[in-house]
Parts: structure tokens; sequence; C-alpha cells
């Protein structure tokens, strides 16, 4: 499943090419949303034609398409190609550039565009050809988590490190990142998202208590700092506080108050302390834009083909 | 915990892929447990409190601390007894033992329970989908000995319980194991030459025989 990309000519450019044809990656052919037939030029041309023909779907103005994303004065291992591709919206992407922030790794991000799915993504994750991909060197490491713990792994002498020393601790961080993953997440999206009144209380519960089991794992985990990794965030910090902007989101659409000071105060608490963390700062997407990104979602779902 | 006792306790089901991960784990690590069989209809309160999030098996009870989920165990076990180690040193190769184990756990379970549960077009759905999948794990292993490499290790061990539901899947399914992927059937026979999988895993008539008294429980045929 090796991907090796072409070393760029231009290094400031840093441009991919198909290392068969040699030509530049393409993104799209037809606009999907203005419809127009763009002339492919290079991946950056047409993200950035995308994202001025296209008011509706602005990116957040922090990520100008393709940035070149500093990782701040710690340069851990010098002159690496580090690529991201993702979007602003998704939590999983979040999580892989928390990581890489936390350690101060420089890297480039690709935003990919909403309902196009470029060649670079199906090329650098043939199975699932989701992202976020990591491509470091010109090898491709996907899924959410595991690209966090790689990142844990090859930057290992910089500190924070991600994952617990302990193995007992690693498990706990593992098997609730899981949970999340697993049973949580999905029911946050389905309070929001349920077609019937029965399926939406169920989600609703299925939340709440989630969130009261999150609690007491939170006092497990933490020892009585401030993150499930202790003095600094950790892998269950990464896996959970990423969801945090969806969780917000899904709270203004349904108008119920899920994180609560009152009923979980530990996690209303770290929270804050999560979102307020250089590492996350300027990272999670604003609530209004998720608001009305999903609407967009459940408009796109509703009228397309009804389901077999 | 109620017992604080030293010693590692595994909490199992016999036919259970899952927990014969573990015991394959444990054996190549050579280390010393005791197994404790559960009755899935009539689970013990040991198991309800030592996973009580999702009450299932196989749970791993390490000095009084409990481990819950397969891959999380396996990776719990290979930590702490760093013999033989089942993940390998390079972070990109580890990255990508990773993903494969999660890919077998996000697609076989699911889509082999769709094959003996399902009919007509959708169990068709279900052996075409089982193919596909087989065919994608085939692509990975390729011509290596194992998923590996030479060695033994993460995703042959987080695999390789399925193999004994082969059978299974080719009679429900309707199709051949075999000349679909004999890479793989070569990989499976490769791994049962080693002890801790051949002790781990059951005969798969055996496994069919299971799947026949689940069916019936469902009321499927």
């Amino acid at each position: 499943m090796m991907l090796s990309l072409a070393p760029p000519s231009n290094p400031s450019r840093s441009l991919a090419t198909n290392p068969r044809t040699k030509a530049p990656f393409q993104i799209a052919k037809t606009h999907p949303i203005s419809g127009l037939l763009l002339p492919i030029r290079s991946m950056h041309r047409e993200l950035k034609l995308s994202s001025s023909i296209t008011s509706e779907k602005r990116l957040p103005t922090a990520q100008a398409v393709s940035e070149r994303v500093e990782g701040g004065t710690r340069m851990t291992r010098g002159g690496e190609d580090v690529k991201l591709l993702g979007r602003w919206a998704s939590p999983l992407v979040m999580r892989t550039r928390t990581a890489l922030n936390l350690k101060g790794v420089d890297y480039e991000f690709l935003e990919e565009v909403f309902g196009v799915k470029s060649e670079l993504l199906l090329e650098s994750n043939p199975v699932y050809k989701k992202i976020p991909v990591l491509i470091h060197e010109g090898k491709p490491v996907c899924e959410s988590m595991i690209i966090v713990q790689y990142i844990d792994d090859v930057w290992a002498a910089t500190p924070p490190a991600i994952l617990p020393a302990d193995p007992y601790d690693r498990a706990l961080h593992r098997f609730w990142a899981h949970y999340v993953d697993d049973k949580w997440f999905p029911s946050v999206f389905a309070s929001s998202r349920a077609q019937t009144e029965e399926a939406r209380a169920e989600a609703v519960e299925q939340v709440f208590a989630g969130l009261k089991l999150l609690e007491e794992a939170f006092q497990k985990c933490s020892k009585g700092k401030g993150f499930f990794g202790g003095d600094t965030i950790g892998y269950l910090d990464i896996a959970l506080g990423c969801s945090l902007g969806w969780l917000k989101a899904t709270e203004k659409m349904t108008g119920i108050k899920f994180l609560d000071e009152a009923k979980t105060p530990l996690l209303a608490q770290w929270a804050e302390r999560f979102c307020a963390n250089d590492a996350v700062r300027g990272l999670m997407p604003e609530t209004d834009k998720l608001v009305e990104f999903a609407k967009m979602l459940q408009a796109k779902f509703k009228t397309a083909a009804p389901a077999k | 915990m109620a017992t604080a006792a030293k010693g590692v306790v595994l909490l199992d089901f016999w036919v259970s892929p899952f927990g014969q991960r573990c015991r394959i784990a444990l054996a190549e690590k050579g280390v010393e447990y005791e197994y404790k069989e559960e009755n899935l209809w009539d689970k013990s309160p040991l198991l309800l409190k030592a996973n009580p999030v999702h009450k299932k098996i196989p749970v791993l009870i390490h000095e009084g601390n409990p481990i819950c989920e397969s891959l999380v165990i396996v990776q719990y076990i290979d930590e702490v007894w760093s013999n033989n180690p089942l993940l390998p040193s390079d972070p990109y190769e580890r990255a990508q033992a990773r993903f494969w184990a999660d890919f077998v756990d996000k697609k076989i379970y699911e889509c082999g329970t769709r094959l003996w549960k399902l009919k007509g077009e959708a169990q068709e759905e279900a052996r075409k989908d089982m193919i596909e999948i087989l065919k994608l794990l085939e692509g990975e292993l390729g011509d290596k000995k194992y998923f590996g490499g030479e060695t033994f290790g993460f995703v042959d061990v987080a695999f390789v319980p399925f193999s004994a539901w082969f059978y299974s899947y080719e009679t429900c399914g309707n199709f051949s194991v075999e000349k679909e992927c004999p890479k793989l059937v070569a990989w499976a026979k490769r791994c049962m030459e080693r002890e801790s999988v051949s002790k781990s895993l059951h005969d798969p008539h055996k496994v069919h025989e299971f799947v026949g008294h689940l069916k019936k429980m469902y009321g499927v045929e």
C-alpha cells in the first residue's frame, strides 16, 4: 500500500505529482457547485478556484486551501515532508492536526473539496477513500487514531508523549477512544439526525449515558490533573476533545445541553481547558459554521434518491 | 475489583475469534493464565463487573485490572511482555499493522454475520462483500510468509481466528475461499503449524455446528 510521491521539483510549491504519469494530481474536472468545467493545471489552483467561486462553501479564513502550517519553534526533524489531507469540518482530521501541533511538526494541509475525492486521496487511501490521510515522506497513513499513534511514535523524542507510558493507562486510553468512535460519537450524530422521535430519544439517552461514563473515566485517567493524559493533552483527550465542536453544534440544533456542569462537572471544565489549549486553538470549527454545514448535508440527503 | 489477585485471568467464550486473539497472544509470549469460560446467555458477576460498559468477552484481568476489547488486550499483552514482539518496531510498519488489524475488526465479523443470518439478495451481497474483503487481505499478504513478514505478528493474531470460520462462510455463501484466495488458505495452514494457533482455534466443523445453533436461535432457515 505504499504510495511514493515524486519529490517536488520546486520545494516551495510542494506540488504532489502522480508518480506514474508525472502529471500533477487532479481534484475534479467539473465543479460540484457551479457546474463549471475547470481547466485543471494543478491541485492547488483547482482548490483556489473552488473556494473563490463558492461563497456557501467558504473555507475557514485560517486555511487558504493549501497552507504551510508552521509547527512553531520546535522543529523536531528538519526538512521532513509532511502532508495532511483533510477538511475543516472533520473532527477526525482535527485529531491529527492536534497531534501534529502538540509535537510542533511543520506540515502542509491539503483541503479536500467537499463532495469530490481527489486523485491523491483515492491513491493514498484506496481501501476507505476517506480523510484524514497523513502522507509522510511520500508514505500514507490512514485512520485518525492510527495516525495519532504514528505521530506519537515518529516524534517520540519530542514531548509531550501522547499515549501514557504505563501499559494499563494506555489500554484505558485506547478502550475509551474506541468507545467514543464506536458508540458515543455516532449517538451524538443520531440525536440530531434521527428520523423518528423514538430513535432520537434513544440517541439522546445514549449521549448522556456516555458522558456519565466518560466523566468516571476522566476521574480515573486524569489522576487529579487537567487532562485525560494528566498534565498535558493525551490520546483520549484528542479522541474525545476533537468532537466537542460537533457536540456544541448538536446542542444548538437539538436545544439540549449535553455537556452540563451540573451533571458532568469534570468533563465540562476539561472541555474548556481543551478548547483553550495552544495545540487546539484555531482548529476547532465554529459552532455556527458546523450547524450551517449540517443543514446543508441534511438537505442534500433529503433530495437524494429515496432509500431502497 | 473485588480481588487484588496477582496473575492473569482471561474471561472468554470457546468459539469467539476475539477471545482466541488473546489466547494466541498469551501463548506466543509464554504467559501462564487462568482461562474462565463464560456462558454468554448467563453472564457471570465477574464479567459484568469487569466489563460494565459492554458486558462482553474477552476480558483480560491482570493483577486485578480489567482490560477489554480484544485488540486493546493484544496490544497490552505485547507491551507488558516484551519477548516475541507482535508489533514491528518501525513506526510506519506499526501503523500499517494497526490499519489492517482494524480493517479485520471493521469488516470480517459483521460481513460473516450477514452471510449466515440473511437469505436471498442480502446474502448474495454479503457473499460479494466477503470475497472482496478476503481479496483485499490477500493483496496485503502478498507472497509474505505472514502478514508480519518473516515473523508472526499483530495482523496474523488479529485475523487467523477467522480462518476457522472460512468453512462456514464458504458453506453459507456458496463459494470457495481456496479458489478465491489461495494465498490466504496457505497462510492459515502455516499459522496452524504454530502451537499458539493450533491450540487456540477449534475445528472448522465444530465452528459450523455452532453457527447451526445460532441459526436455530435466530430462526434462520
